[in-house]
């Protein structure tokens, strides 16, 4: 199992919030929108080095789409911001129509998904959204793992045209990625290469499958262990890859187990290579109020289910 | 009468002609609003818009031009094509299978002239105020025209986007709302009353003016005067009184005509009260 350590924790909004002033010096025709989440969504950084091209929308989500979808008209490349819950469910009808059927060079930016997101409880934790965005036709789905691939996300999807749903969170995780990173939107990154399980991750979830297959080895399982952060166009090439290789598979996301990364992963494999599959995700309930850590463990979303998940998937080779 | 006037209304009524005979060629669409609003679009894009029909999406040092209420595509197709943007035979593909002439409209398949998709309602106001600060920052003094039903007005977005705009000083914005009074389901007294439009709308900080949408004079002489109340701090606002059915007397100010296309005796009926003044498509 390759090593990997971490000196700092820094939730992935930073790397959001950070990717995003860079990406504002780099290209004069990135703007901002914000519906009065600033601080939430670390946008403070572009918003006082370019006022001009920053627009606060107050608490009016379905507007900000709208004003975005608009703002692409004359050039400009709009990121919205808000928790992921407002940035999807709130406003899935503005999304489907201004944005994804008009071919809106538009980027969703979403912070506070899944359960990480902790005290606020269900009503802000939306489990729902990845599933919600990959069903829009031309949409693509970024979910990010660590501070400075979320950084690195940030900066090339103003690069990107076309409209980009990127997911990010509130806790602090170990940052782990090279910092240098190249973001390669659409393409796998293999964290470790292994023979007898393929574990499929993405999010907060990759560091869990990274103490996972640590665990794994120590008990004489070499584990594959493979970064999904572009849940749609999906790597499919990686994944079969992978799954040829080791014959079974678990998915590890932060999500509803339906429509999720297992979901799409599921897809690739029941057209090419039918492989057995295990889901780490939440079993399509909400969440609650409670410690990040604490939900992570009651919803089974912890190294641990994933170590679980692997051995019993491996016996139904 | 002057001229111009003159030659506007003949537009008009060849624009009516081509909203009757594209929904009843495809037994569906909306008559009622595309009539009422017939002379709003004339003026707009024959008179009002500094706009190029060879398009280009970004429309710059161009006036852009948004609907919102997406089911009265038929008087924008019309003038689209009658202006240039698209041959006028194309008008016969209206809601058919393979067309770009959508239901509701979209840029989706490269239709000149859109810039959005519409028809789920609400959502078109956002847009041309977005359109109208990129328009700001690329310093682009021309305009942006939107315009609205008035039973959209039920959506909550549009208040979003009212308040948002009149706090942004977006002032290179022209908005109109089609004051027809009717909807699906009945009169909007009936439905859910809108109540002083113009009260609500200068509450929330916008300039407003009334025109006659159904008198081209009027319509011209609104526009103009909204054009000269641009870049005073205010987003301007037209309510626009309309006749839903304007221009066919069976089908003038009743809801009943919202979205039903006329049978082939009911379509000769209307065709004898608009004269062919350009040639049918």
């Amino acid at each position: 199992m390759k090593k990997y350590t971490f000196t700092e924790k820094k939730d992935t909004r930073s790397g959001f919030g950070d990717g995003l002033a860079e990406a504002g010096k780099k290209n004069d025709r990135v703007v901002a929108l914000c519906a009065d989440l600033i601080g939430s969504l670390k946008m403070d950084a572009f918003k006082n080095e370019f006022p001009e091209r920053f627009y606060q929308v107050g608490i009016a989500e379905a507007n900000m789409i709208g004003l975005a979808a608009g703002m692409t008209i004359g050039g400009k490349i709009p990121f919205t911001g808000t928790f992921a819950n407002f940035s999807t469910g709130r406003v899935y009808d503005q999304i489907r129509q201004s944005v994804a059927y008009s071919g809106k060079n538009v980027k969703i930016c979403a912070s506070h998904a899944g359960l990480t997101l902790g005290e606020d409880g269900a009503t802000h934790q939306i489990l729902e959204d990845l599933g919600l965005m990959k069903m829009l036709p031309g949409m693509t789905v970024i979910n990010p793992c660590d501070y400075n691939q979320t950084k690195a996300a940030t900066m090339a999807i103003a690069d990107h045209e076309g409209p980009v749903y990127l997911r990010f969170g509130r806790p602090v995780v170990p940052v782990f990625t090279d910092p240098n990173q190249k973001f390669e939107i659409g393409k796998a990154w293999m964290v470790n290469e292994g023979k007898d399980v393929s574990i499929i991750a993405t999010g907060h979830m990759v560091w869990e499958a990274i103490l996972a297959g640590e665990k794994l080895a120590e008990l004489g399982i070499d584990a594959e262990i493979i970064n999904i952060h572009t849940i749609k166009p999906l790597d499919e090439e990686a994944i079969l890859a992978s799954v040829k290789k080791t014959g079974c598979v678990v998915t590890a996301e932060e999500h509803n187990r339906l429509g999720g990364l297992g979901d799409s992963v599921a897809q690739v494999l029941a057209k090419n290579l039918p492989t057995p599959q295990e889901y780490i995700a939440v079993d399509d309930s909400f969440g609650e109020s409670g410690k990040p850590s604490d939900l992570m463990v009651k919803y089974g979303l912890t190294a641990d289910d994933i170590v679980k998940a692997a051995q019993k998937v491996i016996k139904r080779k | 009468m002057s001229t111009d006037i003159k030659k506007l209304e003949n537009i008009a009524s060849q624009v009516r002609r081509d909203v009757v005979r594209m929904v009843h060629g495809c037994s569906s669409g909306h008559p009622g609003g595309s009539l009422g609003c017939a002379d709003y679009f004339t003026a707009l894009y024959f008179h009002v818009l500094k706009h190029d029909p060879a398009f280009n999406m970004d429309g710059k040092d161009e006036d852009l031009f948004f609907l919102s209420q997406g089911h009265i595509s038929p008087v924008f197709y019309s003038v689209l094509a009658r202006s240039g943007y698209f041959d006028v035979s194309e008008l016969n593909t209206f809601r058919k299978i393979n067309s770009r002439l959508q239901g509701h409209p979209t840029p989706h398949d490269d239709l000149p002239g859109v810039r959005i998709a519409s028809g789920s309602l609400g959502q078109g106001l956002s847009v041309a105020i977005g359109a109208a600060q990129t328009k700001k920052l690329n310093e682009d003094k021309q305009l942006v025209f939107v315009l609205m039903g008035d039973g959209e007005l039920q959506e909550g977005q549009v208040w979003e986007a009212a308040m948002y705009a009149a706090h942004h000083k977006v002032d290179n914005l022209i908005a109109a709302i089609d004051v027809n009074g009717q909807q699906i389901d009945g009169p909007t007294e009936q439905v859910m009353s809108l109540g002083s439009l113009k009260a609500k709308w200068e509450a929330f900080g916008w300039d407003v003016s009334e025109m006659n949408g159904n008198d081209m004079t009027d319509v011209v002489r609104g526009l103009e005067l909204a054009k000269n109340k641009t870049n005073k701090s205010k987003p301007v606002m037209i309510l626009m009184q309309t006749d839903m059915g304007f221009g066919v007397d069976f089908m003038m100010g009743t809801h009943k005509w919202h979205g039903v296309a006329p049978n082939d005796e009911q379509l000769e009926v209307a065709l004898t009260q608009l004269e062919e003044t350009l040639g049918d498509y």
